[in-house]
């Protein structure tokens, strides 16, 4: 079982055919917008000062966020990583949370407990990253045998990264979804920097993906600044899962365009590297793509793009707003009630 | 009332809290097939099928994070650790995911991770601990320490019922040492009550698991010279009954911490510290400590013997609190 490497998206016919309307591509573009916008106003944020610790974005992984989110279905559930704000933003999430959690206020996720993208709507069946990567993976597995228990006919997704694949916690959880054929798609945003580690100082092989033969299932590259071949391919695997076939490997190739996080100016990517991939921004591209194919007009693409810069302003607004934790609420929230069980994703 | 050992009564308490709830399953290395490295699961999955009674590749790893990941989702996760000592391979899971999860996420996990423990044997420093203090440092993790078969079977009950990630002691040298009658129905001990298993008003050993056993031994021969003990079984670790502990201290004013885990930075010392916040002037003597010594837990029977503290090492420290 070798690793398949995707082609690109062409035409409309073919989105259509993955099942995707016109409304669906627009949704999508009008996400990755947002997504970007919420980073670009958290760095904004941060260097005022208004965001305390650290500051982390996904710039450059949009179209593989967005694009694998868009492929889940309602009642899915994943654990999305500090670069897929995407996935956050196409289920719902909405962005004033984003930006309450960024400032540590109440209304966060979180509640102030946890910071930047260390967050989460369970309701939304998204369930919050810790920073011992892959650790989720593991988890997400552990959902997908739930689902298999009870039959129920929902997918787990797994994010991780080209640098915590060579943790123990990937091979542990891609082994048993194997094993037991769970219905759990395992996604790398490899974005070919682990921090400042390259790719050939964190794994020996050509892709991550050809990892998945030696657990039984089909690992597959695909371009990760191309939205719709990233939707096209998680929705395949996606309902290979959801039909009894078991996991697959999506490995989104990208580039991280920023460093690390924001104290990091990455000296140590060659320039060069960041131009050949500035050169395939991944809105950009796919915004190209949306006036070739799909008709997109320039007062649409206005519209769009006034609607999420006035979002993102009412969204700050409305954070700002949230008030700071009281302190006095520290020590409760330690341990669940048992009423606490009783949330739609206990039932 | 049914006479069992301590294992039957794991064993009896998992199966019917797996008969009455479907959301109650077992995942372990070998727990179905074989019946679990100590039987406790035996003949499980023939009454409740593969998928309620898992057996696992050799990953511990996948065992707690996928039970996390599973009681997220709805279910009732009990996941067998083979020997207590392999908890460190999933180390992560529990304090990083699991433990933390609902204080950040507001999404309670409801596990149970059953964890075959302590010496006696000549298990060698892989097959012999008792972790339950690391774990006791952790926010979010509650832990149980059963000491009879009765506590065995209500404690099981309660900590499958419990929302939060529950880490189940169950004693490898009590599984077929002692046995008790244990009512047939279903039944739950609440968590952070202790238990007097022997009364005195001397001084008080504070204790669990097996140790409930040894300090029992220790306060009967004493009992014969005339100085009670009062054994007191914590049952719980997580949450400690502090009252009861206070109060005991109050009426016998001297007070033994007693346990099989190493000493330095075992729970006990978290006791006695207590003790000495909150009940200073109620001491008639200081607080003493039995435990294990810093080591790793040897193989050879005179070093293991050396190792786990004795019913005399209870009686001479029990001594120098009546003579003090």
């Amino acid at each position: 079982m070798a690793v398949r490497e995707a082609e690109p998206v062409g035409s409309l016919q073919e989105v259509k055919e993955a099942g995707l309307d016109r409304e669906d591509l627009l949704g999508i573009y009008r996400n990755m917008l947002i997504t970007r916008g919420i980073e670009e106003r958290g760095h904004i944020l941060y260097k005022q000062g208004k965001i305390p610790g650290s500051f982390y974005t996904g710039r450059g992984n949009e179209a593989a966020a967005v694009g694998v989110a868009t492929a889940m279905g309602p009642n899915d559930v994943g654990t999305p990583l500090h670069r897929d704000m995407g996935v956050h933003i196409t289920r719902g999430v909405e962005p004033w949370r984003i930006f309450a959690q960024y400032m540590g206020r109440e209304d966060g996720p979180t509640r102030g407990r946890d910071g930047n993208v260390h967050m989460a709507v369970p309701e939304l069946g998204l369930h919050p990253m810790v920073s011992h990567l892959p650790a989720m993976l593991p988890v997400a597995t552990g959902m997908a045998l739930a689902f298999k228990i009870r039959g129920d006919h929902r997918v787990a997704v797994g994010w991780f990264g080209e640098g915590a694949a060579a943790r123990g916690d990937a091979h542990e959880a891609m082994n048993f979804a194997g094993v037991r054929r769970l219905p759990v798609v395992f996604v790398c945003d490899n974005n070919q920097w682990a921090y400042s580690t390259p790719t050939y100082l964190s794994y020996p092989i050509e892709h991550v993906a050809d990892r998945a033969a030696a657990y039984g299932f089909e690992g597959v590259v695909v371009d990760g600044t191309d939205v719709l071949a990233v939707y096209r391919e998680t929705k395949r695997a996606i309902e290979l899962a959801r039909a009894g076939g078991g996991p697959t490997l999506v490995e989104c190739l990208s580039l991280r365009m920023e460093g690390h996080a924001v104290h990091d100016d990455a000296f140590y990517v060659p320039k060069e590297m960041f131009e050949q991939w500035a050169a395939h921004d991944p809105i950009e591209r796919y915004r190209a793509w949306l006036y070739q194919h799909a008709g997109l007009a320039e007062d649409e693409e206005d519209d769009i793009t006034a609607g999420v810069k006035r979002l993102l302003i009412d969204s700050l607004e409305r954070a700002d707003q949230s008030p700071l934790p009281d302190p006095s609420g520290l020590e409760q929230g330690v341990f669940a009630s048992p009423e606490d069980l009783d949330t739609p994703h206990h039932k | 009332m049914a006479e069992l050992t301590y294992i039957q009564a794991i064993s009896e308490g998992l199966r019917q809290e797996m008969r009455r709830d479907p959301r109650v399953f077992v995942m372990g290395e070998d727990v179905g097939v074989y019946g679990g490295a100590f039987k406790v699961t035996l003949g499980f999955q023939e009454e409740f099928g593969a998928w309620r009674v898992i057996d696992t590749p050799l990953s511990e790893t996948a065992i707690v994070g996928g039970a996390t990941g599973a009681a997220l989702m709805g279910m009732r996760p009990v996941a067998e650790m083979q020997f207590a000592d392999f908890i460190s391979c999933a180390w992560d899971h529990l304090v990083t995911v699991a433990a933390k999860q609902f204080f950040r996420a507001h999404t309670p996990v409801p596990i149970v991770v059953r964890l075959p423990s302590g010496g006696g044997f000549s298990g060698g420093p892989f097959h012999s601990q008792n972790p339950e203090s690391s774990f006791a440092h952790i926010p979010g993790l509650k832990i149980a320490c059963p000491a009879t078969p009765e506590d065995a079977k209500g404690l099981l009950a309660s900590a499958i019922e419990d929302p939060n990630p529950v880490l189940y002691f169950e004693h490898k040298h009590l599984y077929r040492r002692i046995k008790a009658e244990v009512p047939e129905e279903r039944y739950t001990i609440p968590f952070g009550q202790a238990r007097v298993h022997r009364p005195g008003d001397d001084a008080v050993v504070v204790t669990w698991g097996a140790m409930v056993h040894t300090a029992s031994e220790a306060a009967e021969q004493l009992a014969a010279e005339g100085f009670e003990a009062e054994v007191l079984d914590l049952r719980t670790v997580v949450p400690w009954d502090r009252q009861r502990v206070l109060e005991s201290v109050r009426r016998t004013s001297k007070v033994l911490v007693l346990h099989e885990d190493t000493r330095t930075g075992g729970f006990g010392a978290e006791i006695a510290a207590t003790i000495a916040e909150q009940a200073f002037e109620h001491l008639d003597a200081p607080v003493m400590r039995v435990a294990a010594p810093d080591t790793p837990v040897p193989f050879s029977p005179p070093l293991e013997k050396a190792f786990i503290p004795q019913v005399e090492d209870v009686v001479s420290a029990l001594r120098d609190l009546a003579a003090y």
